[in-house]
């Protein structure tokens, strides 16, 4: 399938690891690190819902679950905070697992899908918000211990560097799926899932594995989340706001491709920013004003910014090439 | 006599009150193209579905080289070699021709750049060669007709089930697809096709099976069924045997 080489997605981190040098404002870092998670939150999602096509609404289910795991094992069993943070992945794929078998051997598929994942989460979040484990509605604080084999930094950069490696790891597996067959029988699964079957593919089976590599990302960012706010309750975790969020940087970037979910989360979240610095002290009107270039840009360029881009390129190519012949526009 | 290479053994198929598929037994040899016609609402796609494991039996059995494949999915099916084609057909819309064909070539090949290799081949074969970068949502009905068959064709299957390839086509397209299906069998891909373009299926069958309301009414060569009274009666009407043989004498 064609996509961007490990070259080019080398040299992209490679550029994004050099802002710190540029800048030491926090403002900025902050900033730059909630993109990012919110890129790698959107890369896990887009590996079920843009190359699988299936549509989950619930991504806060697997968010979570790293989230909690990473400051469960910590807090409560003293667990190191790296070896929470895997182990947090792991409880992420296991729920995706979980949850994957479920709703797909059962066949769900499209709306249906949409809602019992939108389902799973709240219910964990119910869970989450009584059960003693989670700290119930006080939620978990993870102590103050600025040392790096703690997971905690003094300074933003440090967070800044491991949030972009963990993005570079999910952008590399996502483009290691687009060239394996696995990826291609994904997608087949996506654009039409009978007649996948009818090529020998066990449907049933790759969307389950995909569910699975999906949570686990999207786990790592639950868990980073945690570490970098060292607070987490039911809401935060298990909260809709995170699925919309994991949905959203994707669908606005290009879903079903590498750079999607990095590009739309960068844009999406400049536009909460300016769209917050416009609309200034009245109330609600920095969301109309978000909500409506959303709705503009999902209007104009309906296959996200990658689409956009790649269309803009081919119409160009296209101008270049008919300009000897002297063709017409 | 040896095992056959697909033996459908009593099999029923039931919808609520309707008996689609009744009571229907076949067997498709080896190295041949055997045909399965009839009106239309016959039970041929119903059978086919069965068959292809996407629908289950109300009751009977199928074997596949002997083994029973009963109730057995898909894309296990497919594994075994048999793959099929759709009616209506169901490319991957959002991908090219090219990547379409893959994904059936990627059945028993792990490597992407290999089953590229085998997809271009296997475009060429059924004229799609010049078409592979085109997306599988530009092509006219003949070319997803050959789409359909091409990645069928890609999973390198024992047994190809074709339903309907050649429905919807015109007859320039008509010919030139039936030298494509003609020359599967020199390829060793035994061929089952349903079919209700009467000419092709004489031109290409070795041997016919004729279903009428869910039931096998006649099976023999494709010259001696279409002679069949019962054959000619499921086609055009009660009494139309008796007409067209009587206005066969006047004209005499």
């Amino acid at each position: 399938m064609r996509g961007p080489s490990i070259r080019y997605i080398v040299l992209v981190i490679a550029l994004l690891a050099m802002v710190p040098l540029l800048t030491a404002s926090n403002v900025v870092l902050n900033f730059l690190v909630v993109a990012l998670l919110i890129a790698l939150v959107g890369q896990g999602w887009n590996v079920l819902g843009g190359y699988g096509g299936q549509y989950s609404f619930g991504h806060a289910a697997f968010f979570g679950t790293g989230a909690y795991v990473t400051a469960i094992l910590q807090m409560r069993y003293g667990v190191n905070a790296w070896v929470a943070f895997v182990l947090g992945i792991a409880g992420g794929a296991l729920m995706g697992a979980a949850i994957g078998a479920l709703t797909f051997r059962s066949g769900l598929k499209g709306s249906y899908f949409a809602l019992v994942t939108l389902a799973f989460a709240e219910v964990l979040r119910i869970l989450a918000s009584v059960a003693p484990i989670t700290g119930a509605g006080v939620g978990i604080l993870i102590t103050l211990d600025l040392r790096p084999q703690a997971f905690q930094f003094q300074s933003r950069a440090q967070f800044y560097w491991i949030i972009l490696a963990l993005v570079a790891i999910s952008l590399i597996i996502v483009r290691l799926i687009e060239q394996s067959r696995f990826g291609a029988w994904l997608v087949a699964v996506r654009e039409n899932e009978d007649a996948a079957k009818a090529v020998g593919v066990d449907t049933a089976r790759v969307k389950l594995v995909a569910m699975i590599i999906s949570a686990a990302i999207t786990a790592a960012g639950g868990g980073f989340y945690a570490q970098y706010f060292l607070f987490i309750d039911s809401g935060i975790a298990f909260g809709p706001w995170i699925s919309v969020e994991a949905l959203l940087a994707p669908i606005v970037g290009g879903i079903g491709t590498v750079f999607g979910p990095l590009l739309g989360a960068l844009v999406v979240k400049t536009l909460g920013e300016l769209t917050k610095l416009v609309a200034g002290d009245a109330p609600g009107l920095d969301l109309v004003i978000y909500g409506s270039v959303l709705i503009v840009i999902v209007a104009f360029a309906p296959h996200g910014i990658a689409g956009l881009l790649a269309d803009l390129r081919m119409r160009f190519a296209r101008l270049r090439s008919s300009v000897p012949e002297g063709a017409h526009g | 006599m040896a095992e056959p290479l697909l033996r459908v053994e009593r099999v029923f198929k039931r919808f609520g009150g309707l008996l689609a598929v009744d009571n229907v037994s076949l067997v498709v040899e080896p190295d041949r193209i055997t045909a399965l016609i009839g009106p239309n609402g016959a039970g041929k796609t119903t059978l086919f579905s069965i068959i292809s494991g996407f629908l289950a039996s109300s009751a009977g059995r199928i074997f596949h080289r002997g083994t029973d494949i009963t109730g057995m999915p898909p894309h296990l099916l497919a594994r075994r070699g048999i793959a099929r084609t759709f009616q209506i057909v169901q490319p991957f819309a959002g991908l090219t021709v090219h990547e379409n064909i893959a994904i059936g070539a990627h059945l028993s090949r792990r490597s992407r750049a290999d089953a590229l290799d085998v997809a271009a081949e296997v475009a060429s074969t059924v004229g799609l060669g010049d078409l592979l970068d085109r997306p599988a949502a530009s092509l006219t009905v003949a070319g997803r007709k050959r789409l359909e068959l091409a990645r069928a064709l890609a999973t390198n299957p024992g047994l190809l089930l074709l339903d309907e390839v050649l429905a919807g086509l015109n007859p320039g397209e008509v010919a030139a697809m039936v030298p494509i299906i003609r020359g599967l069998a020199d390829r060793g891909v035994t061929t089952l096709m349903t079919e209700h373009v009467m000419q092709a299926v004489m031109s290409l069958a070795e041997h016919v099976f004729v279903l009428a309301e869910g039931r096998i009414i006649a099976e023999g060569a494709p010259r001696a069924v279409v002679g069949n009274p019962r054959v000619v009666e499921a086609y055009l009407g009660h009494g139309a045997a008796a007409r067209l043989s009587a206005a066969g004498a006047a004209h005499v």
